[in-house]
């Protein structure tokens, strides 16, 4: 091995023998866990918000540019799969902001106690659900 | 010298080091450029200004809801509006920028590949970015 990574992922097991050691984290073999699962999610909800960034430049262009493009852009937001991804687009978005808050809570030195990581855990699951579930009841109460 | 070093030796052939360089060597080729506290700042910076500004822009969306073009244009036209907007658009996609960057670090390995895709991601995002803002102007002024 002539690499400098390579060389440094070398370990010796408990027998005293030189083993490449795994490379982390290895989703497919570790059981999930509070922890990993909603750092998986802030990514994917993370990038998901990143293709969702489109519709909103999308949305804004055609508002700025003519009436017959802003009609097209809204009649697709407002039929049922335009409507199915902005509610994926919501959901990701709650998610993000919530575990957002729990990530700047732990930047800050607080919550990394097991038990606690694991309760805010399930609450930002349940924020999630919930602030979608008002958001989508507002949005179809006005509409 | 004592029975543990004998117990410790390693066995049968197995992986074997050729590097020829020092730990010391290493972390200063490898490690750290010195850019990497600033991206950690931005990437917090812009997600404590996205708190209150996503909770405008959810309200917002709500707002707009069925908006025609003159009901965006009367909304955007409130300084307000469009102060918050353009701040949201500069928050949201130099996050997105990080974040994304990150991700593309942590996937893309090979050198030329990762450049060209942060390249094009960036530039996509610059774009997007400059549409939003000047869209929300236009619709402002």
């Amino acid at each position: 091995m002539k690499d400098a990574r390579d060389a440094l992922m070398v370990g010796r097991n408990t027998d005293g023998k030189l083993v490449r050691r795994p490379i982390s984290p290895h989703l497919q073999v570790y059981k999930p866990q509070m922890s990993s699962v909603t750092s998986i999610f802030h990514r994917i909800t993370g990038c998901a918000l990143g293709l969702g960034t489109l519709l909103l430049t999308l949305w804004l262009i055609t508002a700025a540019s003519g009436d017959s493009a802003f009609s097209v852009v809204q009649a697709i937001f407002a039929s049922w799969i335009g409507i199915l991804i902005l509610i994926g687009f919501t959901a990701a978005l709650f998610y993000h902001f919530a575990n957002g808050i729990r990530h700047l809570a732990w930047d800050a030195g607080h919550g990394f106690e097991l038990p606690v990581m694991h309760r805010s855990g399930v609450l930002v699951f349940a924020a999630t659900v919930f602030l979608t579930v008002v958001f989508w009841a507002v949005a179809f109460l006005i509409w | 010298m004592d029975s543990l070093d004998h117990k410790r030796a390693p066995a049968a052939p197995s992986p074997t080091i050729h590097v020829m360089r020092s730990q010391l060597g290493r972390v200063r080729g490898l490690g750290a450029a010195g850019t990497g506290i600033g991206h950690w700042w931005a990437q917090r910076v812009t997600a404590i200004l996205l708190l209150p500004l996503s909770l405008y822009f959810v309200a917002s969306v709500l707002i707009l809801e069925g908006a025609s073009r003159a009901g965006m244009a009367a909304y955007m036209a409130e300084p307000w509006n469009a102060v918050l907007f353009l701040m949201l658009i500069g928050a949201l996609f130099y996050h997105l920028a990080l974040g994304l960057q990150v991700v593309v670090e942590d996937y893309v390995h090979k050198e030329s590949s990762k450049l060209a895709t942060l390249l094009i991601l960036k530039g996509l995002i610059i774009f997007c970015a400059l549409a939003c803002a000047v869209s929300v102007l236009k619709l402002a002024l």
